[in-house]
């Protein structure tokens, strides 16, 4: 199938699952209570507008700063652990321990700590991203091909000129395949803080209209949260392809 | 020192594992290679050829003997080599020109002024050398646009770009097929009738052994030996047809005897 088919066919499976769930309430006389029509949300969406807005931006701006931090944490903790032999085995299963808690358990620790609001969602987001940032970049960085590693040491190279020349430009494709895991991930966990504790962002919103039974304005934070993943899911796709885009073998 | 012993193994061997483990790769060896001198390196494999290639780079120590450079023990003073394997891993986010200008980056006392002269004086040293090898068309390439022999071509080159007292080439032109490997023969061949670089070539095709080098050590199975230290004195620039001269089958025959009838190691795989 040539690419254009192939995002027709996309696009045209996407409105046609909104069609079909518009004319399945419809037919099937679904309350509103239980599962409202896109139309019915789009209608709130812009019913509620001003109301979500601070809302959608508490979530964007705690999940961009846990994000934030998680990179960074994430990127020089894959560059250690990835860069030694001894290290990589060692930290490891602390790694995949640490990985293996549900993000959502730890958000009342973090309230205990830092008190309901913006921190917890900004350390949730964080924490749930560093795992798979990890991984990939230790692991671009632990499989440099043996030969390549002793021509390198052949030249007398240090080892934080095998890192910079050779390392990190090999593990980019790897952390940039990551950072669009890790963001959609970070908007998880920003979320389940807000919903847990805090008295503002998307999630508290969709918690609170759930309990008003205002269900097309809980459906309507459900598409803003969709909205804003799938645009930062596309920003990294983007990036990724600009930086490294040799990765994929096509002409950048 | 005398010009014969430019490069010089005394009693050099190498034992992996301590204690009931312990393995000998390399007896006790001594070789010594003239500067400008084209060594090959034969044997059947895991008899210690890339052992001592790696010795020789400084990448593994031995565990007896001493390795002199130049007069001088190794590790005084840094030995400029170049390598080739033969994978020829070049870095797939760079273009053809930037992986052989690689070594310019990481080796005194080009790395020095890297950054002034990587558009000019650096650049046209490397694309003279991919013009000597063909390849000056693929310069802006990407490595993965290259066949399988460029790709060795460019290796060799990235290898050379820094005028290296030492080349070390293991099986470079193992993973090619018959007519590209030959004809990489003679693009080395070439290569090092303009620079006369000091060449240790480790590889397990004789043929190879005896159209490229000067002088062919005959190595024994694990642990490792050298058995026997051959001249090959057919004129320069040799073409490819004297590989179907009797003299250089014979030469490769009798090659083949030494390291099939070679006396085995303990663990006596020679094939």
């Amino acid at each position: 199938m040539n690419p254009r088919t192939q995002k027709f066919a996309s696009t045209a499976l996407i409105i046609s699952v909104f069609v079909f769930w518009e004319l399945f309430c419809l037919v099937a006389g679904i309350s509103e209570l239980i599962l409202p029509r896109p139309t019915r949300i789009l209608e709130a969406f812009f019913q509620y507008a001003p109301a979500i807005a601070p809302h959608a931006w508490q979530t964007l701006y705690t999940t961009m700063i846990g994000f934030f931090f998680g990179v960074c944490i994430g990127l020089s903790l894959g560059l250690m652990i990835g860069s030694s032999r001894l290290a990589y085995d060692t930290a490891y299963p602390l790694l995949v321990g640490i990985s293996s808690i549900p993000k959502v358990a730890v958000v009342p620790i973090f309230v205990l700590w830092f008190g309901a609001g913006t921190v917890p969602a900004i350390l949730t987001a964080m924490i749930i991203c560093i795992f798979p940032i990890v991984v990939n970049v230790s692991t671009g960085i632990a499989t440099v091909e043996p030969e390549l590693e002793d021509v390198m040491r052949s030249l007398k190279a240090s080892k934080w000129e095998i890192l910079w020349n050779v390392g990190l430009p090999r593990s980019m494709p790897y952390f940039f395949a990551s950072l669009k895991v890790a963001i959609t991930l970070s908007f998880v966990g920003s979320v389940i803080a807000e919903t847990v504790a805090s008295n503002k962002g998307v999630g508290n919103m969709m918690l609170i209209a759930s309990s008003q039974f205002n269900v097309p304005l809980v459906f309507s934070g459900l598409m803003v949260l969709a909205t804003m993943g799938i645009s930062l899911y596309a920003i990294f796709a983007f990036l990724e392809r600009r930086m490294a885009g040799w990765a994929m073998r096509k002409d950048f | 020192m005398s010009n014969a012993d430019f490069v010089k193994l005394e009693g050099v061997g190498v034992t992996y594992g301590t204690g009931a483990d312990e393995t000998e790769a390399l007896c006790p060896t001594d070789l010594s290679m003239a500067q400008g001198d084209f060594v090959a390196l034969v044997g059947p494999s895991g008899c210690g050829k890339s052992t001592i290639l790696k010795l020789v780079s400084e990448l593994l120590k031995p565990s007896e003997g001493h390795i002199f450079f130049g007069g001088r023990e190794l590790g005084a003073k840094p030995v400029r080599v170049g390598m080739a394997f033969q994978s020829a891993s070049l870095l797939p986010w760079m273009t053809v020109r930037d992986n052989v200008m690689l070594p310019l980056k990481i080796v005194s006392p080009f790395k020095a002024d890297f950054r002034a002269k990587r558009q000019t004086e650096f650049k046209d040293r490397v694309d003279a050398l991919l013009e000597q090898v063909g390849l000056i068309d693929f310069a802006d390439k990407s490595p993965w646009q290259l066949s399988g022999g460029m790709m060795q071509r460019a290796n060799l080159c990235r290898a050379l770009v820094h005028d290296p007292d030492l080349l070390l080439l293991d099986e470079p032109f193992g993973a090619l097929d018959q007519f590209t490997r030959e004809e990489l023969w003679q693009t080395l061949q070439d290569l090092w009738l303009n620079r006369k670089s000091t060449v240790l070539l480790v590889t397990h095709d004789l043929r190879e052994a005896a159209y490229l080098a000067n002088r062919i050590c005959v190595m024994s199975a694990r642990p490792g030996r050298i058995l026997e230290d051959r001249q090959a004195t057919f004129a320069r620039p040799r073409p490819i047809d004297i590989t179907f001269e009797p003299e250089f089958i014979q030469m490769v025959q009798d090659l083949r005897q030494l390291i099939v009838h070679s006396p085995a190691g303990p663990k006596g795989d020679a094939a």
